[in-house]
């Protein structure tokens, strides 16, 4: 048995990755898993705007998850909804603890995903296209965060959720990971699991993770002799 | 010991801040020594007291008290188009208000990201636990079903709304009688007068629980204090069925991460209180 698209229960769909592709924002990226494609631009650390937002003792991050309107198969309503805002929160949650944001007090940064095309597994995609613009735009950071979903579909644990199978699937298990201290910084579930089955979904999620963990890294570096 | 932030934080916000951070270093330290501000266990709740049909003019209402926290959630029914891709189903929807009575946090205006996020954390146990069965309230396919509005007016915030609230959007349903529905000619029309003695096709009781670290600690139900001074925050949904725990949702809050470690500790803590949170729900 296989999956709706063919791929094994553990493959993750094809990843394309590439920063730097906007000249205006600070720091900026690319990032494709499959017909999924999301794109991140970065401003800052800048001035705080409105001011009573500001902190003495560390920036501020603010993260825009958007869905362009002709990225799903029925025109999505530009504009945040609650689920554009939901996501909004947890993205910058799931990048919040890797940034030195205790360096720059006084000012903010703005982390702006724009979801081209949806297919799926949009926040990670998101996530993982904002966190190579971060580092783009030479942001400090103690690492870089990689996001990956896992889940159950006909009853079989499988990695990296696409199309179809969101809502044909059981279950949806959005994960983002910290991997140099083996942290989860985003973790959603909806959709019926039991235990033993939740952790083999985690577990599976983190590996597919750390795999696109290597696909950022690589996309960096072919930045850096680009340059050289 | 009681700790009230809202004496220090007025219109000094810097101060405020400043105060806000010595009450997260005491509350770290507090839990580094094994012992919580007001003294309870790390996997202890605080006590709960839920009363039900506390708005007679709402088909299903609850009142829900979690320590000092208090959630309202009342339940309207109406009829409406059905969503085009569920078509042979009611519809369910979940508000929540942060009141700005609750708290000097609050400000009025439109929803804010955390009162969305709440909704939305109820809205997704409640929906994913299929505990309603809502086939049963489809009228005619594509064309009439009943819509269920569930919404949670939080009144006093003293941490752990969602859990506080899910307990009484679950509660509210499980109480909720539906009204009269009729017929005329190819019409259907509600009579909002008249509730029936029909309960909601609801077999189910999901409930959220909700953990916060500390340091290393693992704390269940957190208070306001403790939520100011959490590293991150894990909500799990659960329901019971054949017996058997199942998990519906999760939600992971807070700027840290969690452990794999930690998330498999707190999955035991989830299936142990959700029995007991789920033991004040018998009515």
């Amino acid at each position: 048995m296989s999956r709706i698209d063919g791929r094994k229960f553990d493959e993750l769909r094809e990843i394309e990755a590439k920063v730097g592709i906007l000249k205006n924002a600070n720091g900026s990226a690319y990032f494709r898993l499959g017909d999924s494609i999301a794109i991140a631009g970065v401003f800052g650390p800048r001035t705080v705007h409105p001011k009573h937002m500001e902190k003495a003792e560390c920036a501020i991050l603010r993260t825009e998850y958007r869905m362009s309107p002709f990225s799903t198969v029925t025109r999505t309503r530009p504009g945040p909804g609650r689920r554009e805002r939901e996501i909004s929160l947890v993205t910058r949650e799931a990048l919040s603890s890797v940034l030195f944001l205790e360096e720059f007090p006084k000012t903010a940064i703005d982390v702006h995903i724009e979801v081209l095309q949806a297919s799926a597994s949009t926040r990670c995609v998101g996530i993982n296209a904002a966190s190579l613009a971060l580092a783009d735009a030479g942001i400090p950071m103690r690492d870089l965060i990689a996001s990956c979903s896992a889940g159950i579909v006909n009853r079989e644990i499988v990695l990296d959720i696409a199309g179809k199978e969101d809502t044909e699937g059981e279950v949806d298990l959005p994960i983002a990971y910290y991997p140099r201290q083996k942290k989860v910084t985003l973790l959603q579930m909806d959709g019926i699991a039991t235990k033993t089955e939740i952790k083999e979904i985690i577990k599976l999620a983190i590996k597919g993770a750390l795999k696109i963990y290597e696909v950022q890294k690589e996309a960096l570096r072919k930045k850096y002799e680009e340059v050289r | 010991m009681k700790f009230k932030k809202r004496l220090y934080v007025k219109n000094m916000r810097k101060l405020g801040d400043c105060m806000i951070s010595i009450d997260k270093d005491l509350i770290k330290n507090i839990v580094s020594n094994g012992k919580r501000l007001d003294n309870r266990e790390f996997n202890q709740y605080r006590d709960i007291i839920i009363e039900t049909n506390i708005i007679p003019q709402a088909e299903g209402s609850a009142r829900v008290k979690l320590g000092d926290t208090e959630v309202i959630a009342g339940v309207k029914l109406d009829i409406g188009e059905p969503f085009p891709d569920t078509g042979d189903e009611g519809m369910l929807m979940v508000g929540a208000e942060f009141v700005p009575l609750a708290s000097e946090e609050f400000e009025p205006g439109p929803p804010n990201e955390s009162s969305i996020e709440l909704a939305r954390v109820v809205d997704r146990a409640i929906r994913e636990s299929k505990c309603i069965d809502l086939k049963k309230l489809c009228i005619k396919e594509n064309e009439k079903v009943w819509c269920i509005f569930v919404d949670i007016d939080v009144l006093d915030h003293d941490g752990n709304l969602i859990d506080a609230a899910t307990l009484a959007a679950t509660a509210a349903l499980l109480n909720t009688k539906m009204l009269k529905l009729e017929k005329d000619g190819e019409n259907y029309k509600v009579n909002y007068e008249q509730k029936t003695d029909e309960p909601l096709p609801m077999t189910k009781k999901p409930v959220n629980t909700t953990f916060v670290k500390i340091g290393d600690a693992i704390l269940a139900d957190p208070s306001v204090q403790e939520e100011d001074a959490m590293d991150a925050r894990l909500t799990v949904g659960t329901f019971e069925e054949d017996g058997e725990t199942k998990f519906c949702s999760m939600q992971k809050g807070g700027n840290d991460g969690f452990t794999l470690e930690e998330i498999e500790k707190i999955l035991d803590l989830a299936e142990e209180k959700g029995k007991e949170l789920r033991k004040l729900l018998n009515f």
